[in-house]
């Protein structure tokens, strides 16, 4: 064979191992992605159609007239994101420097819950939580509780499932970038005479910053774009952006408002995926997911 | 100074006081999370066993019985419900690892142009909020006009399981000895014996792992399902839809099912592991 | 790591060179390009999919034969089961012939309805013969598309004997042109009297304050609308934008001053039943249900002023399969001892008046038989109100608009 010819195969090899995959995902995700952009633009109504009249105004008016549920999302997500890692760094921080040879196991039973499936988990939430069920009822009873005491239907219970469902996501991030952190540095500090906790405050936490940044992005876009928790726990006020998309689609069939809304949040995404690159380079984000 | 088995990494040396607090305090903190991790999937389990003379779930506690265990199966919407969704799982599974697979390879080898638009690419689509996912394949799939059923379910959960069996395989390529595959190739292996009686075995195990995460995501997956489904019901959409009537305990004896499989088959992953690292020290 | 300047440099400044600018200024114009090739289409509306005006069909009828299926989809609890079998369906099938496919797949008639459009807007059969849809938007939608395929009655002739007043010539269809009663029902106020402490009398007892925290309200925006016309006095079929305005103002009150738990689909019977809401916007049927099901202490009272008659319709959908064998399934459920065992179960507003002395003596169900529920008194009739009948889809756009934000705070 000529070199020539081999060379081209080289360099043809990634292309044809990446073309199906990839022309998949680009099909199936971007372009999507690229025709709702499209939708948003257009007017019209569902009998007489819609047609593309590059209407960008619909994006300043749908942030204007959803304000409230923008910022209500942003929070419910936020706070969630903040008690998960709070939870589970402590976590994530024993099994790497004291799991031993139990890692891997401990790991797996941090992702068992992951094995039920998601509406399951906050339909038992809801069952838990009851206003007369196992836990309040019980408490009640007691009197430890008013009897007008309810979790469900409260802002609390949205954040409550919120949280939950986060912890296996914040926790393997951090696990994976604390069990990368080099240990020799460790032992540098203690060698220059640093304490327990300025070991961990000036070498761990800031190495883990990638694998913490890593959680916070992917938990944080996942909360703030949720509906289920909302629709499940959640009373009056607690309506999600993720809410008002489903309704706007799949009841209202207003697929211009509902199609901008969606794209404002992929925009919060790449926004923060774009922070993160910069901060860390691609291939790191990778490593953490 | 260097890590000795069982003292832990930060303390070489156990002493009294706060440090012996902290070795119980953690622990003692880590248990109680992983418990309130487990308590929904502890009292599904349990309520799978109640009775439930109307034939809706209650949580007074009605007396144990293995009834709706002899028969899971009596609610046939529910059933066919769960068949959708195990035969969407392992298509999609199949696929995405067919597809994903390739594409980690060469993500992770080959240096080309666009890789790092793939990477950005990849890692969006893993990040991508279900809504955001679900409402632009159901927009793109209005403005096809294509119609809402098992065939738009199986292509939605390809698109993102490909995602994540990419990523995960290729975190198992990039930790790959390559100095193992040149030694095949300077032996006299072509590129594709090469990769077959080295490289696959190896990475193998990534790939298991990125099959059955995908596996378990699309069983579980609910948002982006409801967007495209159409009229055809899998099982978490056919358990939500029954919320509003009231859950009949064979979905607790489903959910319990699944669950034990899924841990049956993380068990016996981590003993393969195990061996096999027994088999190679 | 402390603020390296590097590091904070990297992460503010943009590393910009002139080729990237060209590459990215390329990309940009692809995307739009791409995008402006999406443009050429557009998503196409629903005008002028359907039959064509004029069509012949009393020669369309004459020409279909029966071919022994049924393709029906309905609600969920709407028919008598037994085991998991229908007995009403069985009798059917040994009677004609007809195997029926039974399929209790509607949950909702907003999303069914957006289920279904888009293949009748692509002159496509949806696979069933016969649905079943609750008369609003989406039903006067599909008669003004011309989706829906008339109905013959010389093949009905039960229906035209043995109807009552509640199933003839409603207002949304008035002939029965294109739809029979399958079921009515009242939108009234379920409540537990136990914990209200009082009798309910009046829709204004859902903004009592001593009730705070405890109102199940509707999450239909077609229901709560007309819960907050009725408690101002107004008839919601007679309303206007400026009515719907200040019922809605009302409404915002109610849910502002904490008073509403939740809005509520059909789920409100659970929370009802759970304790969650003492008092609630609850549907005749569900109420009955549950007091045969252990909760016999729930009440439900027709307002005085005013409760909401509704009825879920029985159609053919256009480019159906089996019209015949549909229509023969709608003639033998008018049979007045069929419909009784039907009604014996489902226990909502019975279509077929004489099937109350078949339930009372025939299958011994006195409580069925005597039910106010079912079988409405001429008294309770003339309190019962329909619904605003949209005239377009601007007009419905503003409905949706004014009371939507409402529910979706």
């Amino acid at each position: 064979m000529s070199a020539r010819v081999a060379r081209l195969r080289r360099t043809a090899i990634p292309y044809v191992l990446e073309l199906p995959g990839g022309a998949w995902v680009v099909f199936f995700f971007v372009v999507p992605l690229a025709a709702i952009l499209s939708v948003s633009l257009m007017t019209g109504n569902s009998i007489d159609g819609y047609t593309l009249t590059w209407n960008f105004h619909i994006y300043p008016d749908v942030i204007d007239q959803y304000s409230t549920q923008f910022v209500r999302s942003f929070y419910y997500g936020l706070a969630s994101t903040a008690i998960a890692l709070v939870v589970m760094y402590p976590v994530a921080y024993w099994i790497a420097f004291h799991g031993g040879r139990h890692k891997s196991t401990l790991l797996l039973v941090i992702l068992l819950p992951f094995f039920v499936s998601f509406v399951i988990r906050i339909l038992t939430w809801q069952f838990i939580l009851a206003d007369q069920g196992i836990v309040l009822g019980t408490l009640k009873d007691i009197g430890l509780l008013p009897s007008g005491f309810h979790v469900l239907s409260t802002p609390a219970a949205v954040i409550a499932g919120l949280t939950y469902d986060a912890l296996p996501f914040m926790a393997l991030p951090i696990y994976v970038a604390l069990e990368n952190i080099d240990r020799t540095h460790i032992e540098a500090a203690a060698d220059l005479g640093a304490s327990r906790f300025e070991q961990f405050l000036r070498v761990v936490l800031p190495l883990s910053a990638p694998g913490v940044y890593a959680g916070i992005l992917l938990v944080a876009i996942t909360n703030i774009g949720d509906y289920v928790s909302a629709a499940i726990l959640g009373g009056p006020s607690t309506t999600m952006i993720g809410n008002i998309i489903q309704t706007q689609y799949v009841q209202n069939a207003n697929y211009p408002t509902a199609s901008a809304l969606a794209l404002i949040l992929m925009a919060a995404l790449l926004l923060g995926m774009w922070v993160y690159t910069r901060a860390f380079g691609t291939r790191t984000l990778q490593e953490y997911v | 100074m260097s890590a000795g088995a069982g003292t832990g990494v930060l303390g070489a040396r156990p002493t009294a006081g706060p440090r012996r607090l902290r070795r119980f305090v953690l622990p003692g903190y880590v248990i109680a999370v992983i418990a309130y991790t487990l308590v929904p999937i502890a009292v599904m389990i349990l309520y799978s066993f109640n009775k439930a003379p109307s034939g809706r779930l209650t949580f007074a506690w009605k007396g144990f019985t293995l009834d709706w265990y002899k028969h899971p199966f009596d609610i046939p919407d529910l059933t066919s419900a769960l068949v959708h969704s195990l035969e969407i799982a392992s298509l999609s599974t199949l696929i995405a690892t067919a597809l994903g697979v390739p594409a980690a390879l060469a993500l992770a080898r080959y240096r080309f142009r666009g890789r790092a638009l793939s990477d950005l690419v990849i890692l969006a689509d893993i990040a991508a909020p279900s809504v955001v996912v679900g409402a632009s394949l159901l927009g793109f799939f209005i403005y096809l006009g294509v119609p809402r059923g098992f065939a738009t379910i199986l292509i939605a959960h390809v698109a993102f399981n490909v995602a994540f069996v990419v990523v995960v395989v290729q975190a198992r390529v990039r930790d790959l000895d390559e100095s193992l595959v040149e030694a095949a190739k300077d032996l006299g292996a072509n590129p594709l014996v090469a990769f077959w009686k080295v490289t696959f075995p190896l990475v193998f195990p990534g790939i298991l792992a990125g099959a059955l995460l995908a596996f378990a995501l699309s069983i579980d997956d609910f948002i982006i399902t409801s967007f495209v489904a159409g009229q055809t019901l899998t099982f978490p959409l056919w358990v939500y839809g029954a919320v509003k009537v009231g859950i009949p305990p064979q979905v607790f004896v489903m959910g319990t099912l699944i669950f034990l499989a899924g841990v049956a088959i993380a068990i016996a992953n981590v003993v393969a592991q195990r061996r096999r690292g027994q088999a190679a020290a | 790591m402390e603020a390296d300047p590097a590091f904070l440099r990297g992460l503010t400044q943009s590393r910009f060179s002139r080729r990237r600018f060209v590459r990215a200024g390329a990309t940009a114009a692809a995307v739009a390009g791409f995008g402006s090739a999406l443009s050429a289409c557009g998503i196409a509306g629903t005008r002028d999919t359907g039959a064509p005006a004029g069509f012949d069909w009393a020669s369309w009828w004459a020409r279909q034969q029966k071919h022994g299926v049924l393709d029906w989809a309905n609600w969920p609890l709407y028919i008598d089961t037994s085991h998991g079998s229908h007995p009403s369906l069985e009798l059917f099938t040994k009677q004609t012939g007809i195997q029926v496919n039974y399929k209790p797949v509607i949950q909702d008639n907003a999303s069914f309805f957006s289920q279904i459009s888009p293949v009748l807007q692509e002159k496509q059969g949806i696979g069933y013969d016969l649905i079943v849809i609750t008369d609003g938007w989406e039903l006067t939608q599909m008669i003004a598309n011309s989706w829906l395929i008339p109905l013959d009655h010389s093949r009905i002739p039960n229906f035209a004997r043995y109807a009552g007043p509640i199933a003839r010539h409603p207002v949304f269809d008035p002939k029965n042109r294109y739809t029979v009663t399958w079921q009515a029902g009242i939108t009234g106020i379920g409540y537990d009297p136990r914990m209200t402490g009082r009798e309910i009398t009046s829709v204004k007892d859902l903004w009592d304050p001593a009730f705070k925290g405890k109102v199940g309200m509707m999450s239909d925006n077609t229901e709560l609308g007309s819960v907050g016309m009725l408690a101002l006095g107004i008839d919601p079929a007679k309303s206007t934008p400026a009515d719907w305005k200040r019922a809605a103002t009302l409404l915002t009150k109610q849910r502002d001053e904490g008073i509403v738990r939740q809005y509520y689909d059909q789920s409100y019977i659970k929370a009802l039943e759970d304790g969650d809401t003492w008092i609630t916007q609850a549907w005749s049927g569900d109420i009955f249900q549950a007091n045969y099901s252990g909760f016999g202490h729930l009440k439900f009272v027709i307002p005085k002023e005013g409760g909401m008659l509704w009825h879920d319709n029985c159609m053919i959908p256009l480019h159906a399969q089996n019209p015949v064998d549909a229509l023969e399934w709608v003639d033998f459920y008018y049979q007045p001892k069929i419909e009784a065992m039907i009604e014996d179960w489902v226990n909502y507003l019975c279509p077929v008046p004489a099937a109350q002395p078949k339930i009372a003596n025939g299958l011994d169900d006195p409580s069925v038989a005597n039910s106010p529920l079912v079988f409405p008194s001429a008294a309770d009739m003339s309190r019962l109100r329909g619904y605003y009948d949209f005239k377009g889809i601007d007009d419905h756009d503003e409905w949706t608009s004014i009371f939507d934000p409402v529910i979706q705070s």
